[in-house]
């Protein structure tokens, strides 16, 4: 998480431009204590019951200066809560609209772009697909996309350290995704914060490359658990390498024991038509939900 | 630091909500398998908090155990570490049931 890095949120850019955000302010309007429980309208309660301690009664409408009226106020909700609202509105909207949306996430440098641009270059004809990349900074992955004809745009994180639902949603706007195609989201290169942010997508896809130390499953075992696929890329250089294979997925389903494993190479090609047979199958299930609950509406 | 964030968010929601303008403790409830580092957390929160309604409020955390249900021993057993080993059987068909919370569970204000 990002209490460990230390990221920030602040300085995220789409495309270049700053991404709105609302603030809610607090504003001091004197001093007012009340005796009774305030519930907030429309907020989701799951408690039983609020409760005050330490009352002090002051005789009402008394303000004297420096009386303490403390309170409690039961919250009750998860810290990730707002991320998730906004997560569960980016899923309607991809859910109404039949797309079927990746969360690509891997170590920095694991080939998630070049397998991404394969991965294009391999559907055209058969599958329109747009890209939202993540980076903390530059839009070089998505003018690498953009070469391959597929629409992209480019989150900037600033000093972020993954993307968020908030992000994600505006970034949508700004594509005007197509019904019944495919949304690929390429997190920023980390294996740690990502895994906490849900964004609405399908399934997480953990990318793997086997340039990389079988034991990663274990050693950041959050994202492993959240991915439901993970892809093994590179694997045209397991020749020259000590990497094992049974290890890396031995490891993996420790974490996650209903992962599901491909085995590619974005460079040769090996393995390609089994990940995108996975796609072609979720997207197939996109559509379906669409169509199904068109037909429920009519 | 975006979760100190998403705390101070939750309480600035409650403050509109509930007309409260001073935050002078705060309960946060953390699963043993949150993965969240209570040292992290405490810096991170006191950075964020900094000229918001929350500023100079305690941080109280309240650790909250973590407990799995294992497949193959059919009952739930005490965890201390994600993925970690069941303390019964060794085995590691574990799913996790408790500890994973990330709560901000009340707010004492003025």
């Amino acid at each position: 998480m990002c209490t460990t890095c230390g990221c920030g949120s602040d300085e995220v850019k789409i495309d270049g431009e700053h991404s709105h955000h609302d603030h809610d302010h607090v504003h001091a309007d004197g001093t007012r204590h009340s005796h009774d429980h305030d519930h907030a309208p429309g907020a989701a309660h799951e408690h039983a019951h609020s409760h005050e301690h330490g009352h002090r009664y002051a005789p009402a409408h008394s303000h004297a200066p420096g009386m303490s009226t403390k309170r409690m106020v039961q919250i009750e909700q998860d810290i990730l809560s707002k991320n998730n609202a906004y997560a569960a509105q980016n899923r309607r909207r991809l859910v109404e609209r039949g797309i079927f949306a990746l969360n690509l996430v891997s170590s920095p440098g694991s080939g998630k772009t070049t397998l991404l641009v394969k991965t294009i270059e391999m559907l055209k004809g058969r599958q329109q697909v747009t890209v939202i990349e993540g980076d903390q900074q530059t839009s070089q992955d998505a003018d690498r996309i953009r070469a391959t004809g597929a629409r992209a745009v480019q989150i900037n994180t600033g000093k972020g350290c993954h993307l968020d639902a908030h992000m994600v949603g505006h970034a949508m706007e700004k594509l005007e995704l197509v019904e019944d195609s495919l949304l690929m989201i390429e997190n920023v290169g980390n294996l740690v914060c990502p895994a906490a942010f849900d964004l609405g997508e399908a399934h997480k896809v953990v990318i793997l490359s086997v340039t990389e130390g079988e034991d990663k499953p274990i050693k950041y075992p959050d994202m492993f658990r959240a991915a439901d696929l993970m892809l093994m890329n590179k694997c045209d250089l397991l020749p020259h390498l000590s990497f094992s294979v049974a290890k890396a997925i031995e490891f993996a389903r420790r974490v996650n024991p209903g992962i599901e494993v491909i085995e590619v190479s974005a460079t040769s090609g090996a393995g390609m038509t089994d990940w995108l047979d996975w796609i072609e199958r979720g997207a197939a299930g996109s559509r379906a939900q669409r169509r199904d609950a068109a037909a429920g509406i009519a | 630091m975006a979760l100190a964030e998403g705390v101070l968010q939750l309480i600035e929601d409650a403050a509109h909500q509930q007309e409260f303008k001073k935050v002078t403790t705060v309960w946060l409830e953390i699963g043993q398998l949150s993965g969240v580092e209570i040292e992290a957390m405490s810096f991170c929160f006191d950075a964020v908090t900094r000229d918001s309604i929350a500023a100079g409020a305690r941080l109280e955390i309240i650790a909250l155990p973590g407990s799995g249900w294992c497949m193959a021993c059919s009952e739930t057993v005490p965890m201390t570490e994600l993925f970690g080993e069941c303390p019964q059987c060794g085995g590691y068909q574990l799913q996790v049931t408790g500890g994973t919370e990330m709560r901000v569970k009340e707010l004492e204000v003025a």
